[in-house]
């Protein structure tokens, strides 16, 4: 498998949410609108691509037994300076994301990168996989943030799409309507995505 | 606020998987069975209750005292696995029926993002410990009532002719979805 390979893999073929379902958690809580998705994405971005890489470099030091406690120790120190510096350079960001910023380190995604990809690869290609893997998050996040903006709030990234008060579905930016629209995403992905792949 | 709306607050209203979105991947995982999701329920109570209590403890005994606040990720999530590895091994030389019941779903709950969410969400609000404890313990039976809830859908669901695409991971969120909605209805019960 070439390199481009590894890199578009987790865009669309094994997008993380869409086709390997990781990661619903912070999915379905911060996809409430497009930019928290892309916000979400993009940090998870950063801790998958630094934690893919760290372990790609570390991968023949740590003792096979105590591999998950210290890939878990790598991506939590990434995910505390993700947190911090959301924290100080975009609060309302870190304020509306909340606790699901320091929650990236549970997210199954990233451990799972960490065990199946970077344990076994060179730092290029792990750098490559937490790219495409990342920002496959991050496109399937701001999808379903769109979908349920302009649904629930008649709005994509803030900007009013349907002029001054629409009547929109109210249901899609309440919880309910996350798994709604997250479940049809997926079943629209599996009839006419997976077909072709 | 009273325990009493703690508990009612989160078992039903904002209830920890289908308001809050935590532990979404337990929730889809184990809940085909109702069996199983008791078991996963039992489990979490036990872990949810005993993780809160420990990482709230280190967090005004160590972390604030030595002011490193910014190590709660890192010390919260080892904590957590080192807790449910030690949980693990006192339950399997005690009882080994509880272990036999238990023991699958403890590695599990490690990167089971509630338990790590209710730690971090009781040193967020504030709380003081005996409200911290009475909030940890009503989300874990919020997450267990809700588990057994939705595998007793599943478990019929399972026997319907559905169609292809929306099978499995679909239709199961669109089924969440609706017992998301449901719950709303006890929106306004407290408060």
């Amino acid at each position: 498998m070439n390199n481009l390979q590894v890199f578009t893999r987790g865009l669309v073929k094994e997008n993380p949410i869409f086709v390997l379902l990781l990661g619903m958690c912070p999915t379905l809580a911060v996809s409430s609108s497009a930019f928290n998705g892309l916000g979400m994405g993009l940090a998870a971005t950063f801790v998958l691509v630094c934690s893919n890489v760290v372990i790609a470099l570390l991968k023949n030091l740590i003792p096979d037994k105590v591999r998950i406690p210290a890939f878990i120790v790598v991506i939590a120190s990434f995910v505390t300076i993700v947190d911090l510096s959301m924290q100080a350079f975009t609060p309302a960001l870190s304020e509306s994301l909340g606790v699901f910023i320091p929650l990236i380190v549970v997210n199954c995604i990233i451990l799972a990168r960490a065990e199946a990809f970077a344990s076994k690869n060179g730092v290029l290609g792990s750098l490559l996989d937490g790219l495409g893997m990342g920002l496959g998050f991050a496109i399937a996040l701001t999808i379903l943030g769109g979908i349920r903006e302009i649904l629930g709030d008649g709005k994509f990234f803030g900007i009013p799409l349907f002029g001054e008060s629409p009547t929109t579905i109210l249901l899609f930016i309440l919880p309910p309507g996350a798994f709604i629209a997250l479940g049809l995403v997926i079943a629209f992905v599996n009839k006419f995505v997976k077909k072709t792949a | 606020m009273t325990y009493f709306n703690i508990i009612i607050g989160s078992i039903f209203v904002n209830n920890i998987v289908l308001a809050m979105f935590l532990g979404i991947c337990p929730f889809l995982g184990v809940s085909s069975k109702v069996s199983t999701s008791v078991g996963m329920g039992a489990a979490v109570v036990f872990v949810m209750t005993l993780a809160t209590l420990v990482t709230y403890l280190i967090q005004t005994l160590v972390l604030i005292p030595l002011s490193i606040g910014f190590m709660q990720t890192v010390v919260y999530i080892l904590v957590i696995a080192a807790l449910v590895q030690m949980v693990e091994i006192i339950l399997k030389k005690i009882s080994q029926p509880l272990y036999q019941a238990l023991g699958i779903f403890l590695p599990l709950i490690t990167t089971n993002c509630a338990v790590l969410g209710v730690a971090l969400l009781v040193i967020k609000k504030n709380m003081p410990l005996a409200d911290a404890m009475v909030y940890a313990v009503a989300n874990a039976i919020g997450f267990t009532f809700a588990l057994i809830v939705f595998a007793g859908i599943r478990e019929r669901l399972a026997l319907v002719d559905i169609p292809k695409p929306m099978r499995g991971a679909p239709i199961a969120l669109i089924t969440a979805g609706l017992l998301s909605l449901a719950f709303m209805g006890f929106a306004g019960l407290v408060k």
